[in-house]
């Protein structure tokens, strides 16, 4: 017997006996309620988190500082590229170039207020995993329209099958006598840009 | 600087659990980073869970949810590997440890590679894959920051979230500097400058491996997608920058559906880190072109885990979601820390996996807990861990000696005038020993259970002779 064939019937031999499974109940919260400021919460969970935010797309230059290349999906807005720096477009960019950037500009698929979280689902704006994990600094744009307060408002705006990337600040560690530290492997700076 | 001792190595291994527990509690070090460790996290989870008003209510469905699927399983693995391998993923199917292993070296030899990076898994640890690899001839880098730092200290982990809380700073200063090779002259004990000295470390590494080992905290059934759930970016790394990716996923991580993630995905980092959301969370479903790795096994784990399935009050072990809330709160681990248990699963829920798990094995481990019920508390999925200790200790063998004295007091106490004597004897018989209320030390053989135990003086007057003038 194959070990599938024999995994699947020692799952129903195990099982043989077993009561029928129970109703699942549904109670819990799928939204915050209406009074809730969304964008003051993410902005505060965010802040909470290490991350910089900025507003409207002139901020961009601002979030931007310090960069010279900084590495774009393709299908980037043209509005977005603002100010000095050189914006290098991901065609196949190698690991070296993507490591020689300075930080990484995109947008995202949608934003959870009450976790300060910004999903990435390679969507429109948003390019391939690796464009918004080897650049030290990730700087990323959200349109009000995509945030949401809950996380059960911004799942179904997801491509369920592609690849994606939940972002909830800057990479950190609590490896270390529990202390949070900000900044190991992925970008150690993250900077968010609300658009109105 | 002191030669480093790894902490795992002064427990003499296949130790039985009181043995064990003993030489941990010998260790002030390590209690007092236990302590301080267990402390802040339960603080944090205490304020992150007392966030949301609906924490019961997410308890009650993901205890649902995971019920549904250990009864649904068989039809729950086929739909995922259905889904997944529709995708691009090759499912794989391990009957045991042995199995996942020898799967996994022949993946990475196809893949015409020795090197992996690895991120966390319990999975891996569970069946020992670096050790495998080892013998075999490959080598497995840990890239999660405290598994890095228990490999170089040829430790074991102590933990399942952070499998280094047993070393402070200083410690992991130590083991940086005299192991990491190209660790920084002049290395400080900042968590800072440790974490940068971590990062250098591994950075080509990442840039330049074509091979990457996982685990998975979910998979879901529906869409054939994987989910990782981690803080500093070297799951992103490992998942993302590698040609081939292999993942061993027990059977118990299926969900039913995608949707099943909006539950799941507030519960776990509350629990385990103590923050609103863990920084990074990635999810793949199969292969995708020009995004990622291009060839995507995935391992399928039995390895005991159908026997578990099988105890109709032990299978709920099988919702465990590895978050680590039940270590950080229970009273037994704060004090002997993960060794003493001698298994990959410590703390509350390895009291009750590692004996379903391993059969014959860890008979011990259902005993280390005063039953008091805080893990059940915490558990995010619902466990009720006292019950299911209770269940073991009642199938598990028990000494010749306690079913001697178990025999003796079910003859006297089923005869009221022999039972009376007895209490009377008790109570003259024990004063000798008597310390402020407490029977504290008594001689062989009433030792073996005074030895871990304090025994309350028998009262001056019996409930029987109490009654009995209440009744006059």
């Amino acid at each position: 017997m194959s070990a599938r064939d024999e995994i699947l019937a020692r799952m129903r031999t195990a099982l043989k006996d077993a009561s029928a499974p129970p109703a699942v109940p549904r109670e819990y919260r799928r939204a915050l309620d209406l009074e809730v400021d969304i964008v003051a919460m993410l902005i505060d969970r965010l802040v909470d988190y290490k991350a910089n935010v900025h507003h409207g797309a002139a901020a961009i230059e601002e979030a931007l500082a310090g960069a010279r290349r900084v590495a774009v999906p393709a299908d980037l807005p043209a509005e977005w590229r603002v100010g000095g720096a050189e914006f290098v477009e991901d065609r196949g960019l190698t690991t070296a170039e993507l490591d020689g950037v300075d930080a990484v500009l995109t947008g995202c698929a949608a934003a959870v207020a009450v976790s300060g979280t910004i999903m990435l689902d390679a969507g429109a704006a948003q390019g391939r995993r690796a464009l918004t994990l080897v650049p030290d600094h990730h700087v990323v744009v959200v349109r009000r329209d995509q945030i949401t307060g809950h996380l059960a408002e911004a799942l179904p705006r997801l491509d369920r099958t592609a690849p994606q990337t939940w972002i909830s600040g800057p990479s950190a560690t609590s490896d270390i006598e529990l202390q949070r530290v900000e900044g190991v492997h992925g970008p150690r700076r993250l900077d968010v840009v609300l658009l109105d | 600087m002191s030669d480093l001792v790894p902490a795992a190595s002064l427990i003499p291994a296949g130790a039985p659990f009181p043995k064990a527990a003993k030489v941990a509690l010998g260790m002030p070090q390590l209690r007092r980073n236990l302590a301080h460790a267990t402390g802040t996290i339960r603080a944090k989870r205490a304020k992150v869970a007392g966030e949301l008003d609906d924490w019961e209510a997410l308890r009650d469905t993901a205890a649902a949810v995971k019920a549904n699927v250990q009864r649904r399983l068989p039809e729950l693995a086929v739909r995922f590997e259905e889904n997944a391998t529709a995708a691009g993923a090759v499912v794989h199917w391990a009957r045991d440890a042995a199995e996942a292993n020898r799967i996994a070296a022949r993946l990475v030899r196809e893949a015409g590679a020795e090197e992996v990076v690895k991120v966390k898994s319990m999975a891996t640890q569970e069946i020992e894959l670096n050790e495998h690899f080892e013998a075999e001839g490959l080598r497995a880098f840990e890239t999660d920051l405290a598994e890095l730092i228990v490999q170089l200290a040829e430790d074991k982990p102590s933990h399942i979230l952070v499998p280094a809380i047993h070393y402070n700073r200083t410690e992991i200063r130590d083991i940086f500097s005299q192991r990491m090779g190209d660790a920084p002259a002049g290395l400080t004990d900042d968590p800072a400058a440790l974490a940068e000295a971590a990062r250098l470390h591994l950075r080509r590494r990442f840039l330049s491996s074509t091979v990457a080992v996982s685990g998975a905290n979910f998979a879901v059934a529906e869409t054939g997608s994987l989910v990782v759930v981690e803080s500093e970016g070297n799951g992103r790394m490992c998942l993302t920058m590698p040609e081939t990716l292999i993942s061993i996923v027990g059977i118990e991580k299926l969900l039913p559906d995608f949707a099943d993630l909006e539950v799941f995905m507030q519960l776990l980092p509350r629990s385990s880190t103590g923050e609103r959301m863990n920084p990074y969370t990635s999810v793949w479903t199969g292969v995708q072109d020009g995004d990622g790795p291009q060839h995507v096994h995935i391992i399928l784990l039995d390895n005991g885990r159908t026997g578990v399935l099988a105890d109709e009050v032990g299978r709920q072990a099988l919702s465990c979601i590895r978050c680590s809330a039940c270590l950080n709160v229970c009273p037994v681990y704060e004090r002997t820390g993960g060794h003493a248990y001698g298994h990959v699963y410590p703390g509350p829920i390895g009291a009750i996996l590692a004996p379903q798990l391993e059969p014959g094995r860890h008979d011990d481990l259902p005993y280390a807990s005063s039953l008091c019920g805080a893990c059940y508390e915490v558990c995010p999925v619902k466990i009720n861990i006292p019950e299911v200790l209770v269940h073991l200790r009642q199938q598990g063998p028990h000494g010749a000696g306690e079913r001697a004295a178990m025999g003796a007091a079910e003859a006297v106490m089923a005869r009221p005038r022999l039972w009376r004597t007895a209490l009377r004897l008790a109570r003259l018989g024990s004063m000798p020993w008597r310390r402020k209320g407490f029977v504290r030390r008594m001689p062989w053989p009433a030792s073996r259970w005074t030895a871990s135990r304090d025994l309350p003086v028998p009262p001056k007057e019996s409930f029987r002779d109490w009654w009995k003038e209440r009744e006059k």
